[in-house]
């Protein structure tokens, strides 16, 4: 009986979302599977800026889809650094880490990552990498034009992520 | 090799010839690591190792910081060579001096100063161009906190420190009222780095006994005893490559025959990349032994890898 009324659940679930024809909220077409998990702002790992200006001074959210693919494209080539990135997806990280920014940054973004503890977990980060990539970021906001105060207000909202990211 | 180095930097005569040395040297070095140019090596971030102060612990130019010298992060070691120079209007002082960060989270350091008399050292009755040395070695233990990365909370980095002095004048020393030619000093020291103002706010209480930093000794006629003394240091980040701020450093007066004033300083800390940084000052050192307004311009200049 349990079964039968869990069957008929689950198969009312999919046609319901085939219907509708929505994504699961983690995932998005074109990027790699990924188990589920709960999608909330909360996984940023960081409250936004409550003001406009550093969000503006990054160019907006086209500015700041600029800097990360600058961000990415730096680091898959930078020696330190590119054995990490080899097997990611990238479709997934540039889309993740454009919302992520653009959240902290008190953009009109939500963010629909995995939080950086499982987000790095495994991965053997280390204090000198997560470093590199920041020197990465300031090379990208440097290219872009991003007045240096308000690259260290972001600096300032991920420097405390260290402590989730860096394992060894 | 270090301590040949530091002396031929100290007696190279002038200023342009000592920090020619350390250029070369820094160019002799960069020569064998070309290439790694657009990516910065590893480690930590500009400036977050702070520049060499005058005891060559790192710092600012007249204080020690919390911060570990040097650009070695977890898991590295960072070393660095330094030369000083300050020209004041009575006298030349000069340090050169080599520096190693383990971890992050040891530093040791070793400089030797020089007190250099010149004319006035005739008017002192000591002989034209007499010169005080002190040897300098110095630990330093991060014990709590991360200036850099703790950026969601107040707390500072905090760093406790050693600085063992020898200098090589017992007799002038003792002469003026000086009661010892070595001494310690120990201190605890505070730094934050408030990114999202780009500021940095150091404090440093330091127990000493020192006469001008030890270069006329330890103890006097006047005090024998340790005193607390306090150091502060502010900075702006106008860039990730330049800090400018000021210093002030508060000093025993233990000698009956000169006063003792406090050191004060305007610095500007250039890091042209991780190998090389400059740091200009203007230094307002007050008296020292009755020659007065002790003003004038600080330069150093640290070669790391
Ligand atoms: C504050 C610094 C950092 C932030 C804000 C950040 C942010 C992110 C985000 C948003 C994701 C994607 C999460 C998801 O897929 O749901 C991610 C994944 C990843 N990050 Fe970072 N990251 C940081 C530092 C680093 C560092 C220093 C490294 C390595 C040097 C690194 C390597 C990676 C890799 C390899 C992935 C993909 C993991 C996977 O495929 O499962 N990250 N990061």
């Amino acid at each position: 009986m349990r079964t039968i009324f869990g069957l008929t659940l689950g198969a009312l679930l999919v046609l319901t979302s085939t219907a509708v024809a929505q994504p699961a909220p983690w995932a998005r077409p074109g990027e790699e599977p990924i188990d589920p998990y709960a999608v909330t702002d909360a996984n940023a790992g960081a409250e936004p800026l409550a003001e406009g200006a550093v969000f503006e001074a990054f160019g907006g959210a086209e500015g700041v889809s600029r800097i990360i693919d600058d961000l990415v494209d730096r680091s898959v080539i930078d020696p330190r650094l590119e054995e990490i990135f080899k097997p990611t997806d990238l479709v997934r990280l540039r889309r993740t880490l454009k919302e992520q920014v653009c959240f902290i940054l008190g953009g009109p973004c939500a963010y629909t990552g995995r939080d950086m503890a499982s987000s790095h977990k495994d991965l053997g980060v280390t204090t000198a990498e997560f470093n590199a990539l920041v020197e990465n970021l300031q090379g990208a906001m440097d290219a872009a034009g991003v007045p240096f105060r308000a690259q260290n207000r972001l600096l300032a909202k991920l420097a405390p992520m260290k402590g989730d990211v860096v394992e060894r | 090799m270090a301590s040949g180095l530091a002396r031929r930097i100290i007696s190279g005569g002038s200023l342009f010839r000592q920090l020619a040395a350390v250029t070369g040297l820094w160019l002799a070095f960069t020569a064998g690591t070309a290439g790694a140019q657009e990516t910065e090596r590893s480690g930590k971030l500009l400036l977050t190792g702070g520049v060499s102060s005058i005891e060559g612990a790192g710092g600012g130019g007249l204080a020690p910081w919390a911060l570990i010298t040097a650009y070695g992060a977890a898991g590295q070691v960072g070393a660095n060579l330094h030369a000083t120079v300050a020209e004041l209007p009575d006298y030349q002082f000069r340090s050169g001096g080599i520096a190693l960060g383990l971890q992050d989270r040891l530093e040791l350091s070793y400089a030797r100063q020089s007190f250099d008399t010149g004319a006035t050292g005739a008017r002192l009755g000591l002989g034209q161009g007499f010169t005080f040395r002190q040897d300098v070695l110095g630990a330093k233990l991060r014990v709590l906190g991360d200036a850099v990365y703790d950026q969601d909370r107040w707390k500072p980095q905090v760093a406790i420190g050693a600085q063992w002095k020898s200098n090589d004048q017992p007799g002038v020393i003792a002469a003026i009222g000086g009661r010892d030619h070595e001494g310690v000093d120990y201190y605890v020291a505070a730094t934050k780095i408030l990114l999202d103002h780009s500021l940095l706010l150091n404090g440093t209480v330091r127990a000493t006994r020192a006469n001008q930093g030890g270069l006329l000794g330890f103890g006097g006629d006047r005090n024998d005893d340790y005193s607390l003394q306090f150091e502060g240091s502010a900075g702006v980040l106008l860039n990730k490559r330049l800090l400018v701020g000021a210093e002030y450093r508060t000093k025993p007066d233990n000698l009956g025959f000169a006063q003792e004033d406090d050191w004060f300083d305007l610095f500007a800390a250039y890091a042209l990349n991780k190998n090389l940084s400059i740091t200009a000052a203007y230094a307002d050192l007050g008296d020292i032994a009755t020659f007065e307004d002790q003003r004038g311009l600080y330069l150093s200049i640290q070669a790391g890898f």
